[in-house]
């Protein structure tokens, strides 16, 4: 039976309330009116001067700015959409732009983390489920650990729902389709308002975060009972219960990338969409569920945990962070080869903007556990597994930042406190929670049929 | 004198482990091993060296990734930069997702087929070799050790075999 040191429950808390002092203060400390922004503006001016005369160096580098500000004015609110016949308004209209964009950031941020953190949750959660449906035998003896991570999915669920909530009633312009006066003037959104609008979207919401919680909660509690039950019959309800999370699963998540993510930038569309999430967030869940378990047997909970469980994970961390760069690639190299203005104005942005975080993730979740896991030797080397853990974890939240603020913050994104202490804050909630969990229930299932077969499981 | 060895022939996996555990206890040297299918664990407690086939594959892919690099380059950007279609063929980054397809492919078509290639030269395998099998049954069902012996011991060699459980035992002269 595992406790939850005092120590690490101290931590927890100070990284939460650590976490929302710098929230607060990111919030508080937003420009609160178009004036202080123009005057910030005004001071930075002699600096984005130097900057644009760097870009403007090649002519290829101009040809994307211009196409750039095109789009932006396009995307934009209507409230500049006349921007550029007005040369006299441009100003004006440029500082009310990067007034919503920094009045969106604190915003941006706790949304990026809270729906990361949710997300990692559920994808563990699913790969818990796919042990059960497959019949797994070597995981069996972790799978309290699973169970533990998926505990946060209601939480981590309730955080996610509730900022949506406040998305539409117009407390932040994270999802631009809710704006009236914006849908007012772009056909396009109103074209698809059948699908996005504030209360078929918050229905959905509702749709997929109580599928997952129930089934999550049911199938976590018969293997619980099962430890008294020691007839097969919750054995095989979990396999059925199970087999029907992951259709319900596949089919919502899908529509949550669509609905949550991707509806960010309305007038962007994309059909692997849903599985390009889905890689990132299974992949963030298993090493979570890594990492865990690594804590759990350094402390000397997990005694019937060999390297060998630790070598399939890793393995499932080399493999699906190549399945998500596979993804990554297949959108971007359709996209970038047939150059069709409205889909590539997505990665424009991106590039243009987002280079630093945008390429770097690719090394993060592909170039380094593609070097580092490919060895066999290492994938059993705690240590290792730690060190590539980590740095996939940083990768997938870049990952969602680079999904999300491009659309929310455009050019004026930074990772600074609000995206750290938000990251914080979410952190401290889910290893609250995940060990809190985990310190409830022994760390051993009993009476799964596999418990035997996993704990001498050995590659 | 050494060439001399003693064929063991079992008929079942557990016992031919059993009976190699006991020949390495008493330091006696295994020669071959022959099986009808691969017998788990047997290779760790012959005590054979673990294989660095993977590794050669490794450097295989990166030859084939840098041909592809060096071959694109030259073709696409170097000697005939044409304008196909708006690409931008003026330095291979900027060309570069046109060509991770390709990259792709013959880092797979390198590292596998070379190390198959490999495995083929290591393990001595071509069309027309002549087939070494001692016993034509241990592609069936039957297992041979083969426990090389000189004039001093294979007394106690023979006898250590007959206790492991074999069926049948020869002294075969190399």
């Amino acid at each position: 039976m595992y406790k939850m040191s005092k120590k690490l429950q101290l931590a927890a808390i100070i990284l939460m309330i650590v976490g929302a002092v710098g929230l607060i203060y990111s919030f508080v400390s937003t420009p609160t009116n178009v004036q202080e922004v123009e005057e910030m503006l005004a001071h930075d001016e002699h600096h984005g001067e130097e900057e644009a005369s760097a870009t403007q160096q090649s002519e290829m580098n101009q040809n994307h700015k211009s196409l750039s500000h095109d789009d932006e004015s396009h995307m934009g609110e209507a409230k500049h959409d006349n921007h550029h016949s007005e040369a006299s308004g441009h100003e004006k209209s440029h500082a009310e732009h990067v007034y919503d964009q920094l009045k969106n950031k604190p915003w941006s941020a706790i949304y990026t983390s809270s729906l990361f953190f949710f997300l990692l949750a559920v994808g563990a959660f699913t790969f818990y489920a796919i042990q059960n449906a497959s019949q797994a035998g070597w995981s069996p003896v972790i799978f309290r650990v699973m169970e533990g991570i998926s505990k946060y999915i209601l939480p981590g669920g309730i955080i996610v729902f509730v900022i949506l909530v406040l998305s539409t009633f117009q407390l932040n312009h994270l999802f631009i389709w809710m704006d009236p006066s914006v849908v007012e003037h772009d056909e396009i959104i109103r074209n698809k308002t059948g699908y996005l609008n504030d209360s078929f979207f918050l229905i959905r919401a509702a749709i997929y975060i109580i599928g997952w919680v129930l089934l999550s909660r049911v199938i976590v509690k018969n293997s619980r009972k099962q430890d008294e039950n020691p007839s097969l019959k919750l054995h095989k309800k979990n396999f059925k219960l199970s087999a029907i999370y992951l259709v319900f699963f596949i089919v919502t998540e899908s529509m949550m990338s669509w609905d949550w993510i991707m509806s960010i930038d309305t007038h962007w569309f994309s059909t692997l969409f849903g599985w390009y999430v889905f890689a990132s967030m299974f992949v963030a869940g298993i090493t979570t569920i890594a990492l865990v378990t690594i804590y759990l047997k350094s402390r000397g909970y997990l005694e019937f945990v060999n390297n060998s469980h630790i070598h399939d994970l890793a393995k499932f961390m080399f493999g699906i962070s190549i399945f998500w760069t596979y993804l990554w690639f297949s959108q971007f190299l359709l996209i970038w080869y047939s150059n069709i203005p409205e889909e590539a104005v997505y990665y424009i942005a991106r590039f243009n903007d987002y280079q630093l975080p945008f390429l770097g993730m690719v090394v993060l979740n592909f170039v380094f556990p593609l070097l580092v896991l490919i060895n066999s030797d290492f994938k059993r080397v705690n240590w290792i597994v730690v060190m590539s853990g980590i740095i996939i974890l940083i990768g997938h939240y870049l990952n969602f930042f680079v999904m999300i603020m491009p659309g929310t913050v455009g050019e004026s994104w930074f990772i600074g406190i609000p995206e750290i202490s938000s990251i914080l804050l979410i952190l401290g909630l889910f290893i609250f929670i995940v060990f809190k969990a985990i310190s409830s229930v022994p760390l051993l299932a009993k009476n799964n049929p596999y418990i035997e077969e996993s704990k001498h499981f050995h590659y | 004198m050494a060439t001399k060895v003693i064929q063991a022939i079992y008929t079942d996996d557990d016992i031919l482990m059993n009976a190699v555990k006991s020949v390495k206890e008493n330091k006696y040297h295994i020669e071959e091993i022959y099986t009808p299918f691969p017998v788990h664990g047997l290779d760790k407690l012959m005590g054979l060296p673990h294989t660095r086939l993977a590794i050669t594959s490794f450097l295989y892919g990166l030859v084939g990734l840098t041909v592809a690099v060096v071959m694109m380059n030259f073709i696409m950007i170097e000697d005939w930069p044409q304008n196909i279609g708006g690409k931008p063929s003026f330095s291979y980054i900027q060309n570069m997702p046109a060509f991770v397809p390709i990259m792709f492919e013959l880092t797979v078509f390198f590292a596998a087929h070379l190390m198959v290639i490999t495995f083929y030269m290591r393990s001595k395998l071509w069309p027309f070799k002549k087939a070494e099998n001692p016993d034509s049954r241990t592609t069936d069902d039957r297992f041979l050790m083969e426990v090389s012996v000189n004039e001093k011991n294979y007394q106690q060699v023979t006898e250590l075999i007959y206790k492991s459980g074999a069926s049948e035992i020869k002294l075969k002269e190399n």
